[in-house]
């Protein structure tokens, strides 16, 4: 795993630090990227478009999703964080109100629920910038805002993992919800998209 | 333990400038926010950052900052996640 990092500098940190785990006894051989495939293989932005469809299509869930992401995308067999628990904070696109997501310090971010992170979420250009001028920013993924809706950027800095719930296409009323699930795209659920 | 501040409450952050690592990002310090909601308690990260075992046990909150108050200018709003360490009344910050 280590090994696809593009920090040169960074990874023989972690290559030197995996061999030394090795070499005194603590982890065995291929457990490390043993336990990272099994975090990595149940990790896909198809979680959150299943939680957003499922929000979309039953009002009782959207209402606990928003009062408490944890517990209710647990419901669906799901949680925000890996190795450590993560509390969820869910936050609703509305007609007047769009969210987008972001971790200034480093790159925090629902794996879980999204998959790895996309490099330009890790990037310095978007995590200096979005925060400063999201309105720019989100104009530069092709979402551009009506001027009056308000803009709210969530700098998810410290212990809490969020993601955004879209809002529902027009003309999907006869979908069915795996239909739903399949419009959910993954910049949607951070927040660089509208659907 | 109770919580030093209720949701809707005005905080300023601090203006600290840390050698060691710290979450409380850069360019929201000494801002005015107001408190949206306790997230729970979590170990201090400046202090678990530095692998210290006797890192404080404090709420963090989520705090809303106008980007008028971050930037100078900006019509939008920043919700940071943010140890109560890092927050002092406003009253208290001489406003």
């Amino acid at each position: 795993m280590s090994g696809t990092h593009t920090d040169a500098a960074i990874s023989r940190r972690v290559r030197k630090l995996e061999a030394l785990l090795e070499e005194r006894g603590i982890v065995a051989g291929a457990a490390l990227d043993e336990a990272l495939d099994a975090f990595l293989a149940g990790s896909s932005p198809l979680n959150g478009a299943r939680i957003v469809a499922r929000a979309w299509t039953d009002p009782a869930f959207k209402e606990r999703l928003l009062a408490d992401g944890t517990s209710a995308v647990a419901e669906l067999g799901y949680a925000a964080g890996g190795v450590q628990p993560q509390r969820l904070r869910v936050v609703e696109n509305t007609a007047r109100t769009h969210n987008v997501v972001v971790c200034t310090l480093c790159s925090c971010y629902p794996v879980r629920l999204l998959g790895p992170s996309p490099s330009w979420y890790k990037s310095e250009a978007y995590r200096s910038r979005v925060v400063r001028e999201p309105r720019a920013v989100l104009a530069e993924f092709g979402c551009v805002l009506p001027a009056d809706t308000e803009i709210t950027v969530w700098d998810s800095s410290a212990e809490t993992r969020y993601l955004v719930l879209p809002r529902r296409p027009a003309g999907t009323d006869d979908l069915t919800e795996q239909a739903l699930t399949d419009l959910v795209t993954r910049n949607a659920l951070i927040g660089t998209a509208t659907l | 333990m109770t919580d030093r501040f209720a949701s809707g409450a005005r905080v300023r952050t601090v203006h600290h400038d840390p050698t060691h690592h710290t979450r409380l990002p850069r360019y929201a310090r000494g801002k005015r926010g107001v408190i949206v909601e306790p997230e729970g308690r979590h170990p201090l990260a400046d202090i678990r950052s530095q692998g210290r075992g006797d890192a404080p046990l404090e709420q963090v909150y989520a705090v809303r900052f106008a980007a008028r108050e971050l930037w100078g200018e900006g019509d939008h709003e920043v919700v940071l996640d943010l140890w109560e360490s890092y927050l002092e009344p406003e009253a208290e910050a001489g406003h």
